[in-house]
């Protein structure tokens, strides 16, 4: 094999292939509400966990429908549940309610 | 016989449609509830895309009433049924038999200080979009006080559930681009965020004046909804938000904060819409007929509709809307009044 001075690392590509529509339609059963995200962050700019560790319901949303659970859980592993999400969201999202639903379903293989 | 038009609202939708009616020959009785004629746009400054001045554009619009009944300070107090025809009374006493009703009672510019967090008339240095435009034309607001860093917050009253109102208001993104521009011109050394949902520049030149905001101005646009607004000791303001690009959370300190209020429904409109018998739909402006085929006629035969009274429009489009309610109008009157079509035969040979 040729050389190319360089090792192959896994792709930051973002997979849609990877994506589990199963398990989100199961998602959506538990909270119909992840469906109404319109990704405008305000969840993440007012989320008191994120002072201290990098956590954002929005891009845990996006990345479930990236196929990379794993980072989507990480992006909600610090959740107090405080619920100021939920005071800001503008879809009006049970924030709390998909927090929880989403460690129910995409948390089980940990 | 004339046949009477009776049209309540004398924005530009108002305007345009009485000038267009009193063409056709028509009796044009045009009411408006405040003490002076022409709507919001008497309040701004100037028009996206190009930057044309609202006063010029409601000079001519005045102009064309030449000739119409015009009440301001003037109400419906009462509407019935007559036949084929209504009979309202107005406050000032005059009683209209009117043959046909046009509501061109447009909307309410969304009350800022509902978004509390956003701290309109609570902060020294927050203020909405028609601030700023009155400031453009009288050239002082103690609030403004030669800012450096100023920001725009999009969607402020509107796509909110929160604030009780899910639509897009349609115009703010493009008013909120010519005022980030504008105000690079009249502080040349600042710096201005626009922070966006979704910028809504759909229009004919809209994108020029995006792409000019970028180029020519350096505005810098920021993916992410405002979330928090609190004031620093020295009274400047610190914004909080995402920045869903870099997918991170983002504070900024600012002198000045621009809230991009978005449309309500009018509630005087809908007070006037209750006594004619006209629906709302769920976000509160007046259904009609068909929303492709027939946008100009309500649900009540000889009821017209016009403007931002069916749902936020841009000025051109308000305009568009007036001229086919007047031809949709005609159209009704023609056929439901067809004794009255000599007389406008006569009128319209005389050209
Ligand atoms: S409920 Fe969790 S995600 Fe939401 S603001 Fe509180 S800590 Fe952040
Ligand atoms: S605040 Fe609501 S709509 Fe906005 S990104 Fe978070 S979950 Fe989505
Ligand atoms: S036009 Fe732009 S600022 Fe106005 S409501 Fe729509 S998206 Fe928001």
């Amino acid at each position: 094999m040729v050389d190319f001075g360089f090792g192959i690392v896994p792709s930051s590509r973002i997979n849609l292939d990877l994506f589990d529509r199963a398990k989100f339609e199961a998602l959506a059963t538990l909270e119909p509400d992840v469906r109404k995200c319109m990704a405008c962050g305000s969840c993440t700019a007012v989320c008191t966990a994120g002072t201290f560790k990098a956590t954002s319901l929005r891009a845990a949303i996006e990345e479930i429908q990236n196929g990379r659970e794993k980072k989507a859980l990480e992006m909600i592993s610090g959740c107090q549940l405080c619920g100021k999400c939920f005071m800001t969201c503008p879809r009006g999202i049970n924030t709390r309610h998909l927090i929880l639903s989403i460690v129910k379903i995409y948390g089980e293989e940990k | 016989m004339k046949n009477n038009v009776l049209i309540a609202g004398a924005g530009p939708a108002g305007l345009e449609a009485s000038a267009a009616l009193q063409r056709l020959g028509y009796n044009v009785i045009l009411i408006e509830r405040s003490e002076t004629i022409g709507g919001h746009l008497a309040r701004w400054d100037r028009l996206f895309p190009d930057g044309e001045s609202a006063s010029a554009a409601l000079d001519s619009l005045i102009e064309g009433i030449w000739g119409v009944k015009c009440f301001t300070d003037t109400e419906i107090t009462s509407a019935n049924r007559l036949g084929k025809s209504f009979n309202v009374i107005l406050s000032n006493g005059i009683i209209v038999h009117a043959d046909a009703v046009l509501m061109t009672t447009g909307f309410d510019l969304f009350e800022a200080s509902k978004k509390e967090e956003y701290g309109y008339g609570i902060y020294d240095h927050v203020i909405t979009n028609a601030d700023l435009e009155a400031f453009f034309r009288n050239g002082s607001d103690p609030r403004i006080n030669n800012p450096s860093r100023i920001g725009f917050v999009h969607c402020v009253g509107s796509r909110d559930e929160k604030a009780g109102c899910r639509s897009c208001s349609k115009v703010c993104c493009a008013t909120a681009v010519k005022q980030a521009c504008e105000m690079r011109q009249a502080f040349p050394n600042s710096q201005v965020y626009c922070f966006y949902m979704d910028l809504r520049l759909f229009g004919r030149h809209y994108e020029d004046m995006y792409l000019s905001a970028q180029r020519d101005y350096g505005v810098r646009f920021i993916r992410g909804r405002v979330a928090e607004v609190s004031e620093n000791l020295d009274g400047s303001l610190m914004i909080k938000a995402e920045d869903t690009v870099a997918s991170a959370p983002l504070k900024v300190s600012l002198d000045l904060l621009v809230l991009m209020a978005g449309m309500r429904p009018s509630v005087s409109g809908a007070r006037i819409g209750s006594l004619l018998g006209l629906q709302s739909e769920d976000d509160g402006y007046f259904r009609v007929m068909d929303g492709i085929l027939d946008a100009q006629r309500s649900t009540v035969p000889g009821l017209f509709l016009a403007g931002a009274a069916t749902g936020p429009k841009t000025l051109p489009e308000t305009l568009a809307d007036a001229r086919a309610a007047a031809v949709e109008i005609d159209k009704y009157l023609s056929v439901t009044f067809p004794e009255a079509k000599d007389f406008k035969q006569l009128m319209r040979k005389g050209w």
